[in-house]
């Protein structure tokens, strides 16, 4: 590439860890791409003050180390979400040395919209011309070279998912590193019509203008109505010239069409040029295989076939799993350190054994259930399924006021309330979020179902497998109505957007998949080592202290507290107190249960159980456990998510209330019924 | 040819897209998903109930009917 402006200074080569950013629409490759590129070398957290996850990498190519970060996928850099704002505040503020765009060869249109914007805030860009594959099979030919010449920026093809092209991509980030690639891009200009007022703006604004922004883009995002922007420079002009711009904006609202037109008519002067042969009108396989996926009545049989296939294979692999760990490793090393502390005062062990292991390794036990359902998610979510369940489930969505994006975090749900809080991240509109965040913790849980799986049997009998399945279709009831009542007093019945891409199917890639697990699976383990571990050591010091006695403890005496409001549901105290220890860990209800009732083995305690408690209570136990306060884990995330305790402890009081009020209810009538 | 929303199309018809409403933020989002006026589009699935699936530029974009019903297009003539 040679020079062409002769004013534009090389990038220079930093001697530090040079610093690289990853952009790119969803749906690209791009995260393909970052995992091909870092492998276990990257770090998983949140951007500064925002719920938008920060993937940042390292890697090495011939010796040199690099810095990588994904930015969040986003289809334009207009403040829409969060993740728009976070991906262009990093490349105006950080300014990354290079910026690599990934775009689909089998979707070039598209994908070049993001490239306009981000030439538009002049970032050093290579651009990553991903999927030569797909493309292929579709019948269109891209030419690189002639794309690169068009736009002005070096474009490398790329098939990431096979690793193909990633050698020449590096060798051309490293020359323009050096600063042996100099840049000289064909940027979209504005609608001829509209060119003028946009220079009216800028030459309005362009004293007031902050330090890292471009001028031209910041008028360019007033322009289009950016709502960040436009805060941040009304707070900056003073009065005359915010009201002359309030007012030329005003004149000019559908400006934003003209500039979007603007990039898609330099897009279609990039494709001339590029673009051999276009996309002919065939039916591919993804609207072969969407006919029944998205079909509104197959589609939902379909979904409804797939949960069962994925629920009834993570219980059937894991079941033996569990089992072995079990019995090989939590059984053993309790032992060992039982024979450990044997010398140690009667409290150490006791915190050791009843509190660190009893509550953290019940819960680890959960892990082979969570690795197989989060694979099993992962790989719906490579192949391009979970848009299909989405839009199958918008219809009974709406009954909430959500859409089918909230379908998504909810299934994941099943397998653990935490990452389905963390994943309601997919949503786009605030109100829709906080209401699926809210009700969120209504999908019973592996925990939960662990509980009634211990429970049912013991009452009733060959009719226990009926009685979970009422429980689970109970809870998603009260999932549903819950959906519908907040929404309508606390939203007023407002209503977010459905716009979703159907992306084109495509074979999974393992890797992906397999950071995927590994990574949640990673977040949930130290979920267990940090919050989980603290919470069970205090409901531990409360079961313990102040004579190291159960049954004379705190929490017992707070359970005997209770205790009128326990006979309500037709609860005892132990019961109460048994509620009570399941919020560190939904299951700790069991082990609570066998403490209280004389250390039994658990042989002996479902003897016992049965011979203490009606079945009205045991049903009225059920529900409460299905229903009650989410477990200290699932509350945190939803401080961290809603940013705010005011939710936190309205979602507490919200599943005190709801599991209160369904226990009596059930015990009332079970009582009635002649279960007493 | 009169102006009628998107939803009016049945599966397998083309149009040309007028304008949209719907909000900034709504707007916004369809403009960087390739809805601009006299973008032709295909209606892709539409059952006459719940989201619908419109191709337009090449990606298929699902739509609630509530934002469908914001979105005037002129229907190509058949031929």
């Amino acid at each position: 590439m040679s020079d062409c402006h002769s004013d534009e200074a090389p990038i220079s080569f930093s001697a530090e860890t040079p610093l690289i950013a990853l952009a790119g629409q969803p749906n690209m490759g791009k995260s393909t791409l970052f995992n091909l590129l870092t492998g276990l070398n990257q770090h998983v957290g949140n951007w500064t003050g925002k719920t938008v996850e920060r993937r940042e990498g390292i890697f090495t190519h011939e010796g040199r180390e690099y810095r990588l970060v994904d930015l969040p996928g986003t289809y334009s850099l207009t403040a829409n979400s969060p993740e728009e704002v976070v991906a262009r505040e990093f490349i105006v503020r950080e300014r990354p040395q290079v910026v690599l765009a990934v775009v689909s060869a089998a979707n070039l249109e598209r994908s070049l919209y993001l490239v306009a914007e981000l030439l538009t805030l002049s970032a050093p860009l290579i651009v990553a011309l991903n999927m030569m594959d797909v493309a292929a099979q579709e019948g269109i030919q891209v030419q690189p070279e002639a794309l690169s010449a068009a736009l002005g920026v070096p474009v490398v093809p790329l098939i990431a998912s096979r690793a193909v092209g990633v050698r020449d991509l590096l060798a051309l980030t490293r020359q323009a590193l050096e600063g042996n690639l100099s840049f000289c891009p064909n940027r979209p200009a504005v609608r001829a019509d509209h060119r003028q007022i946009l220079n009216q703006i800028q030459t309005l604004i362009e004293n007031y203008i902050p330090q890292p922004y471009p001028p031209e883009w910041v008028a360019l995002k007033l322009f289009e109505g950016d709502s960040e922007i436009t805060r941040l420079m009304e707070g900056l002009l003073p009065e005359a010239e915010s009201q002359t711009l309030k007012d030329l904006l005003r004149q000019h609202d559908d400006a934003f069409l003209a500039v979007a037109s603007g990039r898609y008519e330099w897009i279609a002067e990039m494709l001339r040029a590029a673009v051999r042969q276009p996309k002919i009108g065939q039916i591919g396989l993804t609207e072969r295989l969407d006919r029944v996926a998205a079909h509104p009545l197959w589609g939902l049989a379909l979904l409804a076939a797939i949960l069962g296939l994925v629920f009834w294979l993570t219980f059937t692999l894991a079941a033996p799993v569990q089992a072995w760990m079990e019995q090989w490793l939590i059984a053993p090393f309790t032992a060992a350190v039982s024979a450990m502390l044997q010398p140690a005062p009667f409290w150490l062990r006791s915190l050791a054994l009843d509190g660190a292991i009893g509550g953290v390794g019940s819960v680890l036990t959960f892990l082979p259930v969570l690795v197989i359902f989060f694979a099993a998610f992962a790989l719906l979510e490579d192949v391009g399924y979970m848009a299909r369940a989405a839009y199958v489930m918008d219809n009974l969505m709406h009954l909430m006021g959500l859409h089918g994006k909230s379908f998504l975090p909810l299934f994941l749900g099943f397998g653990c309330n935490v990452p389905a809080i963390m994943g309601t991240r997919v949503i786009d509109s605030w109100p829709a979020r906080l209401l699926t965040i809210l009700i969120a913790p209504l999908v019973p849980c592996t925990a939960r179902m662990v509980v009634v799986a211990f429970i049912a049997p013991i009452f009733f009998g060959a009719n226990a497998v009926w009685v979970s399945w009422g429980l689970v279709l109970l809870s998603l009831l009260a999932l549903v109505l819950s959906g519908v009542l907040l929404n309508q007093f606390l939203f007023r019945g407002q209503r977010s957007a459905f716009i979703m891409e159907m992306p084109l199917y495509h074979l999974p890639n393992a890797r992906t998949i397999g950071l995927l697990v590994w990574q949640r699976s990673a977040a949930f383990l130290k979920k267990a080592g940090t919050a989980i571990l603290a919470m069970s050591l205090a409901v531990w010091a409360l079961s313990f202290l102040p004579n190291g006695d159960l049954n004379t403890s705190f929490l017992a005496q707070f359970g005997r507290l209770l205790e009128p409001v326990g006979r309500w549901m037709g609860f005892d105290w132990r019961l109460t107190v048994a509620l009570l220890t399941s919020l560190p860990a939904k299951e700790n209800a069991i082990a609570t249960l066998g403490v209280l009732f004389g250390n039994s083995p658990q042989a002996g305690l479902t003897q016992t159980l049965a011979a203490t408690f009606s079945t009205a209570t045991a049903l009225s136990f059920l529900v409460v456990t299905m229903l009650f306060i989410p477990c200290v884990s699932t509350l945190a995330v939803i401080r961290q998510e809603t940013n705010s305790w005011r939710w936190t402890a309205f979602s507490v009081s919200l599943f005190s209330g709801l599991s209160l009020a369904a226990g009596a209810c059930t015990y009332a009538l079970a009582t009635a019924l002649g279960a007493g | 040819m009169t102006p009628e929303p998107i939803s009016n199309l049945r599966s397998g018809e083309q149009a040309t897209l007028l304008s949209f409403g719907g909000g900034r933020a709504v707007q916004n989002r369809l403009a960087s998903l390739g809805f601009t006026p006299g973008v032709g589009v295909n209606m892709t699935q539409n059952y006459g109930f719940g989201p619908l699936i419109v191709t337009v530029r090449g990606t298929r974009v699902a739509l609630g009917r509530m934002e469908a019903a914001k979105i005037l297009v002129l229907r190509s003539r058949v031929q």
